[in-house]
C-alpha cells in the first residue's frame, strides 16, 4: 500500500498522521523543531524559509487556538497566511469540498493546513492536489492530529530526554481522541516502553489494545509509576447521555488531582492538549502546579508546526 | 427469433451436463442442447468455439436505479451492465425513489424493463410503506404487479412488533420476507469494528449488529413460521447462527455479497471510499467463514450487491461517501476467481449464481439449461483476459473496489428469453 505522506525517495511531502512514519522522520521533525524552539527565544524571530510561499489555513471545523499557532508558525517562516473558516453546509458539501480545494489550489497555494470533522478528509484532499502543494493535517475526525502528537513528543523529549524507559499514561476520552491516536503511534514508533490508556469502558473500550497500548479502567492502575500523564479534554457532548452520566462523576473517577497525581512518579510531568476543562478532567491545582508542562506544550507547538511546514515545503514530488 | 449457439462447451450445473455441442434457441425456449435438429433455420448464429455456454446468472441483489433515475436512463445502462456480466435475472430492492410500495410503480418498472429485452427484472416490494417500518404495504396487489418478495432493503424495521406482523402477513399469502440483518443502533458506524477502524478513527459496526438482528429474526421465524431470506451475511458469527437455524429446520435461506468474499477491512487502506460498503468489510476470519458457509450450504447464493454510485458520491471523506459499488459486470469473473481460490469446479461455482438463487426465488424456470426451458444463456470466452477499468464499464456506477484487477475470461454474448441482450452474432 502506498504511503501518501511520502514521495518516492521516502521524504515527507504531507503530514497526515504520525502512523506509518519511520522513526528517523519523526526524529528529524523533533530535532528541527528543537532548533526552532531556541529561535523563538530570540528577539528577531523570523526566518526566511517560506518567503514567497502561501499557507492556507482551511478549517472546516472551528479551532481558534490550533489555527493561531499554525498562523504564527507560518509567519515566523515568512510565509503569507490566508485563514479560511469554512462553515460546513449539509450533506452535499463533499463535492464543494473538492471544488473549494481546486479553487484554492489555483490561487497558487503552497501548503494547506486542514482541519475537518471527518476522519480521512486530509487524505482525500492530498489525493486531489497537484504534487507541489502540501497538506498538513491539523486534526481530522477522531483519526489524527499529528502536529499535536509531535509537539507532545517534543515536550516529553525535552523533559525526559529518552523514550526507551518511559511509561506514558493517556487519560480520558481515548475512543474519540485524534490526539490520543497520534500520541500512541508516535510513542510506539519512538520506542516508548509502555503506553497506557485510561478511562471508563465507554470511552476506552478493550479493543483499543489493538493500538499497542495497555488498557486500564482505573486511574490508579493507569497512572501508577507513570513518567508522563497526558490528560485529554472531555468534549461537552460526551458529558451526559449514554457514554457518561455527568462531568462530576467523571471527575470523581478519572479527574486528576494533586492527591491522585502522587500515584505517578514523583518527577512525572502532566500534559494536556487544551483547551482545559478545569474541574472536569483536571483540577486547577494540577494545571497550575509544578508538574504541569501545559504551557510549554503550547510554545513547543509553534516550533513543531514551523518544523513540519519547512520540511514538507522542501520536499517535492508525487506520493510514492 | 431463432438463435444457434455453435460449437461451445455446454455446462449446466443443475443437470451436470458438460459437453461440446450446439444450443438451438427458438421462440424464447431452448430447442435443443448438444445436437441441432436438421432443418433448424437460425436468424442469428453465435460462434461459441472455445467458449463456455452456461445458464444466465441470477443475481438476488442489484440496484437498477429506477424508479428515480429515469432522467439519467439508469435502467437502460444497468440492464446493459447486467447483459455484459451475463446476468439474466435481477432481483432489485425496494429502496428506490420513490420507494417500491405502490403497484403502479412496480408495473411501470416491469414494463420499462421488458421493453429493453434485457435481463428479467424481479422487484422486491417494500415490506412497509415508504420503508418507514410503520404500516404494511398492499402485498397481494404488489405481488400481482410483479413483486417476488417483500423487504426493507437496508432500512431495518425498528418496531419488532411491526416486523412480526409484516412477516405474518407476508407468510399468510406465501411471500418470502427479505431482510438484511443489521441492528439500527449498533449499525450506525461506517466500518467494521476492530483494530483497523480503531486505527483510522472510523466509527465501528460491531459483529453484534448482525447477530442481534439475526437472533431477533430467528425468534420471529420460530413464532410465525414465515419464510425469510437473509441478505448479505457478513460475519463468521452470523454464519454460525445461520447454520444452527438451518439445522433446527427454520425456513430460512441466505446470500452473501461478492465483496465480502474477497475484501476485508484492511482493504480500506488510507480511507479508500470505494470500500465504503454495507455490510461493512470485516476481518479475514469472517471472509474464511463466509466461504466455508457457501461450501457447506449454509449460505445459498452469492449476490453482486450492485449499487451504482455517482462520480461525486465517493469524492468525499470516507464516512460521508455514498455506500455501495458497481458489481453486475464483475460477478461472473469474480466467481471464477473464487472457484480457483476455493478449489471448486466451474459447475459447482456456477451453482451459487444460477440454480441456488433460482431456488431461493422458488422459480424453476431460470438458472439452468434444459430442452424446452427458458432460453437464458450466456456464452463466455475463458481465453479473453481484461483488466477492470472503471471507465469501460457499461454501468453508470463506476466505483468498484476491484478496479485494476486482472480478470480471466469475458462474456461474449448473453441471451435472455431467446433475445440477444448482449454481444453480436455472426449473422
Amino acid at each position: 500500500m502506498k504511503n501518501p505522506q511520502l514521495n518516492k525517495n521516502g521524504e515527507l511531502i504531507h503530514l497526515l498522521s504520525t502512523e506509518g512514519l519511520p522513526k528517523d522522520i519523526l526524529t528529524h521533525i523533533l530535532d528541527t523543531a528543537a532548533n526552532f524552539a531556541s529561535i523563538n527565544d530570540r528577539e528577531v524571530k523570523k526566518l526566511p524559509l517560506l518567503r514567497g510561499k502561501t499557507v492556507f489555513n482551511l478549517f472546516f471545523e472551528n479551532s481558534t487556538r490550533t489555527r493561531t499557532t499554525f498562523e504564527i508558525a507560518a509567519t515566523r517562516l515568512s510565509a503569507d497566511v490566508m485563514n479560511l473558516d469554512i462553515a460546513r453546509s449539509s450533506a452535499s458539501k463533499g463535492e464543494s469540498l473538492l471544488d473549494t480545494i481546486a479553487n484554492l489550489a489555483a490561487m497558487a497555494a503552497d501548503i494547506f493546513v486542514v482541519r475537518h470533522s471527518e476522519s480521512g478528509a486530509p487524505y482525500l484532499i492530498a489525493q486531489h492536489l497537484p504534487p507541489h502543494i502540501h497538506v498538513v493535517n491539523a486534526g481530522d475526525g477522531r483519526h489524527a492530529h499529528p502536529t499535536q502528537g509531535l509537539l507532545d513528543m517534543l515536550t516529553i523529549r525535552h523533559y525526559k530526554k529518552d523514550f526507551s524507559n518511559l511509561t506514558v499514561a493517556i487519560v480520558g476520552d481515548v475512543l474519540h481522541s485524534r490526539v490520543a491516536r497520534s500520541d500512541i503511534h508516535a510513542l510506539t514508533t519512538l520506542g516508548c516502553a509502555e503506553v497506557r490508556v485510561v478511562g471508563p469502558k465507554t470511552l476506552v473500550p478493550s479493543d483499543m489494545a489493538a493500538l499497542g497500548v495497555r488498557v486500564c479502567h482505573s486511574l490508579q492502575e493507569g497512572i501508577t509509576g507513570a513518567d508522563v500523564v497526558i490528560m485529554l479534554r472531555l468534549q461537552n457532548e460526551r458529558m451526559s447521555g449514554a457514554l457518561l452520566p455527568s462531568s462530576h462523576e467523571f471527575f470523581k473517577s478519572y479527574g486528576l488531582t494533586q492527591e491522585k497525581l502522587q500515584w505517578a512518579k514523583s518527577d512525572a510531568i502532566v500534559m494536556h492538549p487544551g483547551p482545559i476543562n478545569r474541574g472536569v478532567e483536571i483540577d486547577s491545582a494540577v494545571v497550575d502546579g509544578v508538574q504541569s508542562v501545559i504551557l510549554p506544550q503550547v510554545s513547543f507547538g509553534i516550533a513543531v508546526r514551523m518544523a513540519v511546514m519547512s520540511i514538507v515545503a522542501a520536499n517535492e514530488g508525487d506520493a510514492a | 427469433m431463432k438463435i444457434l449457439i455453435q460449437g461451445g462447451r455446454i455446462i449446466d450445473p443443475n443437470s451436470g451436463l458438460d459437453q461440446q455441442g450446439d444450443v438451438a434457441v427458438s421462440n424464447g425456449r431452448i430447442a435443443s442442447l448438444g445436437r441441432v435438429a436438421q432443418g433448424f433455420q437460425p436468424d442469428k448464429v453465435i460462434d461459441a468455439s472455445g467458449c463456455w455456454v452456461i445458464p444466465g446468472l441470477v443475481d438476488l441483489n442489484a440496484r437498477l436505479g429506477e424508479p428515480g433515475g429515469e432522467h439519467a436512463h439508469m435502467l437502460q445502462s444497468e440492464l446493459a451492465a447486467a447483459g455484459a456480466g451475463g446476468v439474466t435475472s435481477v432481483v432489485c430492492p425496494p429502496d428506490t425513489s420513490p420507494v417500491l410500495d405502490e403497484p403502479g410503480l412496480v408495473e411501470m418498472l416491469k414494463f420499462r424493463a421488458q421493453k429493453r429485452h434485457a435481463a428479467r427484472v424481479f422487484p422486491l416490494g417494500a415490506l412497509t410503506r415508504g420503508l418507514l417500518g410503520e404500516s404494511l404495504t398492499a402485498m397481494v396487489e404488489l405481488a400481482d404487479a410483479g413483486c417476488v418478495g417483500f423487504g426493507q432493503a437496508d432500512v431495518p424495521v425498528l418496531n419488532t412488533q411491526t416486523l412480526q406482523r409484516a412477516m405474518q402477513y407476508a407468510s399468510t399469502h406465501g411471500y418470502t420476507t427479505w431482510l438484511r440483518p443489521q441492528d439500527t443502533w449498533l449499525g450506525k458506524g461506517v466500518a467494521a469494528s476492530g483494530a483497523y477502524a480503531t486505527r483510522l478513527g472510523l466509527a465501528g459496526i460491531p459483529v453484534m449488529a448482525e447477530t442481534i438482528a439475526l437472533q431477533t429474526i430467528f425468534d420471529l421465524v420460530r413464532a410465525t413460521s414465515a419464510r425469510v431470506h437473509l441478505q448479505r451475511i457478513s460475519s463468521a458469527a452470523g454464519v454460525a447462527l445461520l447454520k444452527a437455524a438451518k439445522a433446527e429446520g427454520l425456513p430460512v435461506t441466505a446470500d452473501v455479497s461478492m465483496n465480502s468474499l474477497f475484501l476485508i477491512d484492511n482493504d480500506i487502506g488510507f480511507f479508500d471510499s470505494r470500500m465504503r460498503l454495507s455490510p461493512p468489510l470485516r476481518g479475514s476470519r469472517d471472509r474464511t467463514a463466509l466461504r466455508a458457509g457457501l461450501q457447506d450450504g449454509t449460505i445459498d447464493a452469492i449476490v453482486s450487491d450492485h449499487t451504482p454510485v455517482s462520480e461525486d458520491g465517493k469524492l468525499l471523506p470516507f464516512a460521508e461517501a455514498e455506500v455501495g459499488a458497481t458489481g453486475l459486470e464483475l460477478l461472473l469473473n469474480l466467481l471464477l476467481r473464487l472457484a480457483k481460490d476455493m478449489n471448486l469446479s466451474t459447475a459447482d461455482a456456477l451453482k451459487f449464481v444460477t440454480m441456488r438463487p433460482a431456488k431461493v426465488l422458488d422459480k424453476n424456470s431460470i438458472g439452468h439449461l434444459s430442452v424446452h426451458g427458458q432460453a437464458d444463456v450466456v456464452v463466455f470466452d475463458p481465453r479473453t483476459n481484461w483488466t477492470v477499468n472503471s471507465g469501460q464499464l457499461l454501468s453508470q456506477g463506476k466505483h468498484t473496489p476491484f478496479s485494476g484487477f486482472e480478470m480471466q475470461g469475458k462474456v461474449k454474448a448473453t441471451v435472455v428469453n431467446g433475445h440477444l441482450a448482449y454481444g453480436s452474432s455472426a449473422i
